[in-house]
């Protein structure tokens, strides 16, 4: 007999209401895309929770490396001036 | 054999169908391949059941005697059950289980998209609903008969099996009564044998794209349309309506 | 490196892994944690996993003889739920490094455990109302602090089970409180299934704090956050009004509140019957791992025919490009 097989592992994405962002929800297994979908939909929408579904395969997503942080993430702490609040305006005017 | 009869055992015949699914699909909860598969079978339960609550109750209705979706479900004898005979025989395994949804699931798309236009608007309604139900379970076990048939050689002969031994239970599906003759004429309902050539192009194509032979039994099983059923519904009833049996007076 | 070298890098992980669980920084997969830590939190994920799973088989017990459609469409709900929260805690715990099929087969071999109370028999139909009640009643006291565990995945995972248990409780007391209002008999079952069921579910919080000391690793490390006894006692106080509400008695002579402690106090647990359960003699653990085990290899083709079935689409596929 074959070593045991559990399926493959999906991530699942739900978006909760048109328009909204897709929000990860956890993980199945499937053996194929339509059963990873619906697998999904058994899942993590039996109470409305969703209005649309994205399954990607696990091996497929890549994540940043924790040890990286500081070069990934720390430069970006100190350009204030990519926030409208980094502006003067002059007093007075308005709808800006 | 008058109007109301008729449409009394018409609803019967659809409540129970859903009824005794729903009791042969519950089965599974804990026992499926897949912890997913647990959870999906489980919810196809749960649709039978909230469709037999609206058919079983919608005839309580009819018959006007004051008896509810629960006193049909629980306090009837096996001869007043009008299920047919697939939708009682054993779970078996998976594939026999996939085999018997697809050919119930892709009857009853055709049965109530018809339906949906009926002239009988508490009827029409509950099938505007189920027939979303049927959909998705017709693409579920259409997608399981093909992973099964075109498999590995161990669950072809499975699903080959299963395919041959329910086939001479899906005739009964297409058979035609003067109950439903009654409710063509009274509520524009659709007539069953008028779906079976639609039905057996339907699911010949999906067996024949799942590598599966098309079975050629001409044989048919029947009987449960008019109460006449297998071995398997006594004991279905005896467990399931065991409670209210035992405590007659008891509110649950 | 030098083993000396390698010592030092891993106790400046282990410094900055600390740092974090101090500032209650939620742990990440790919952050560097412990082996221990890691070690822990597989042992302990999995055996919630192989729980939410196992739960299902005395509740399974009652589907197919539930009394009334709704009952029934309740109970699989609930069990479907179970199922969703096992499946849930299984994707958590393999993002530790640990395989769904893995942690199977250690359930298989004995070497991962489950919650002892699912190896004691759902006899009547009150045993559904005070399985809900009372197991879920406690289960969700230890959840709801679990959800401020410090490992990221375990604690979204608790969120979402807590969010879904909170029918769990309520549909079980209801059908307590339904048979404590109805006939004799429905009386006698429910507090029968009361009597049954209140010592297992309060051994479900665990030995007492003198056994299993605040101190542990778990604590350190922010896996468990209330110790063993102050669940049980938040357990007992929420439920002991619960019953005398629907007038049902709890089988404990010696319960009685306490002015100076805030808390009822219990009689004494009898932990040699918990330590035989654990130790496979309860009355229902072979039949529950029976169970599993025939499941799983009986769904063996089916699994195996899925992934022939995929592999067969990708090459034709795969030909029909070239
Ligand atoms: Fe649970
Ligand atoms: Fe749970
Ligand atoms: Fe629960």
């Amino acid at each position: 007999m074959s070593a045991d097989t559990q399926l493959e592992k999906w991530e699942v994405f739900i978006q909760s209401k048109p328009g909204a962002n897709f929000v990860h929800a956890g993980c199945v297994h499937a053996s194929d895309k339509k059963m990873a979908l619906q697998n999904a939909r058994d899942t993590y929408t039996r109470r409305g929770e969703g209005t649309s579904i994205w399954v990607v395969p696990c091996d497929a997503i890549v994540a940043s490396n924790p040890d990286e942080n500081d070069m990934f993430f720390d430069p970006a702490n100190d350009k204030t001036y990519r926030m409208p609040t980094f502006y003067v305006m002059p007093e007075g005017a308005k709808a800006i | 054999m008058n109007q109301q009869e008729a449409m009394f055992k018409y609803c019967l015949r659809l409540g129970d169908n859903a009824l005794i699914r729903s009791y042969r699909l519950s089965e599974w909860c804990s026992n499926a391949p897949i912890l997913e598969e647990d959870l999906a079978l489980t919810n196809f339960a749960l649709d039978m059941i909230g469709r037999a609550q609206a058919l079983l109750g919608y005839a309580g209705q009819i018959e006007g005697k004051g008896r509810t979706d629960d006193d049909l479900a629980y306090r009837r004898g096996e001869r007043s059950f009008y299920n047919v005979l697939l939708t009682e025989l054993p779970n078996q395994d998976f594939a026999y289980t996939m085999a018997r949804e697809l050919y119930l699931s892709a009857f009853e798309y055709f049965y109530y998209s018809g339906l949906a236009g009926s002239k009988d608007a508490t009827l029409a309604a509950i099938a505007a609903k189920t027939l979303k139900e049927i959909k998705y379970h017709l693409s579920h076990a259409t997608d399981w008969v093909l992973r099964l048939g075109d498999g590995t050689a161990e669950s072809h002969a499975k699903m080959q099996t299963a395919v041959d031994d329910l086939w001479p239970y899906a005739s009964e599906l297409f058979e035609s009564d003067a109950v439903d003759a009654a409710m063509i004429s009274a509520i524009g309902a659709p007539d069953p044998a008028a779906l079976k050539d639609s039905w057996m192009k339907h699911v010949s194509a999906i067996l024949k794209e799942a590598t599966l032979d098309v079975p050629t039994t001409m044989y048919t099983h029947t009987g449960g349309r008019n109460g006449i059923h297998s071995e398997n519904l006594g004991h279905i009833l005896a467990e399931m309506q065991f409670l209210p049996h035992a405590y007659p007076d008891a509110k649950w | 490196m030098e083993l000396k070298e390698q010592t030092a890098v891993q106790s400046d992980l282990l410094k900055s892994f600390e740092e974090k669980i101090g500032r209650d920084d939620a742990i990440e997969p790919k952050d560097k944690m412990p082996d221990a830590y890691r070690k822990h939190l597989i042992r302990q994920i999995s055996q919630h996993a192989h729980s939410e799973v196992i739960g299902m088989q005395p509740e399974g017990n009652w589907i197919t003889r539930a009394p009334s459609l709704r009952a029934k469409q309740i109970l699989l709900a609930k069990i479907q739920d179970e199922g969703g929260h096992g499946l849930y805690l299984y994707s958590a715990a393999e993002t530790l490094g640990i395989s769904r099929s893995e942690m199977i087969e250690q359930l298989h071999s004995g070497k991962a455990k489950y919650s002892n109370i699912f190896n004691y028999p759902a006899l009547n139909w009150a045993d559904i109302g005070a399985i809900g009640w009372l197991v879920d009643g406690a289960a969700i006291v230890n959840q709801v602090s679990l959800q401020r565990t410090s490992y990221g995945p375990y604690s979204r995972a608790m969120v979402r089970i807590c969010k879904e248990e909170s029918f769990h409780q309520r549909q079980g007391y209801e059908i307590m409180a339904k048979m404590m209002a109805g006939t004799a008999d429905q009386r006698e079952m429910a507090q029968d299934a009361m009597n049954r069921w209140w010592w297992p579910a309060l051994m479900m919080f665990g030995p007492h704090d003198s056994e299993s000391p605040r101190s542990g690793d778990a604590f350190k490390w922010k896996i468990k956050r209330q110790s063993n006894d102050e669940l049980r006692a938040k357990f007992i106080d929420k439920t002991v009004q619960q019953a005398e509400v629907i007038g049902l008695t709890i089988p404990d002579k010696d319960l009685k509140w306490n002015e100076a402690r805030g808390h009822y106090d219990h009689g004494p647990i009898d932990w040699n019957e918990f330590y035989n359960v654990i130790n496979g003699n309860g009355p229902c653990n072979k039949q529950r791992m029976d169970h599993h085990k025939r499941v799983h290899a009986e769904g063996a083709w089916v699994r195996e025919a899925a992934e022939a079935y995929r592999a067969k689409k990708e090459k034709q596929l795969f030909q029909s490009k070239n």
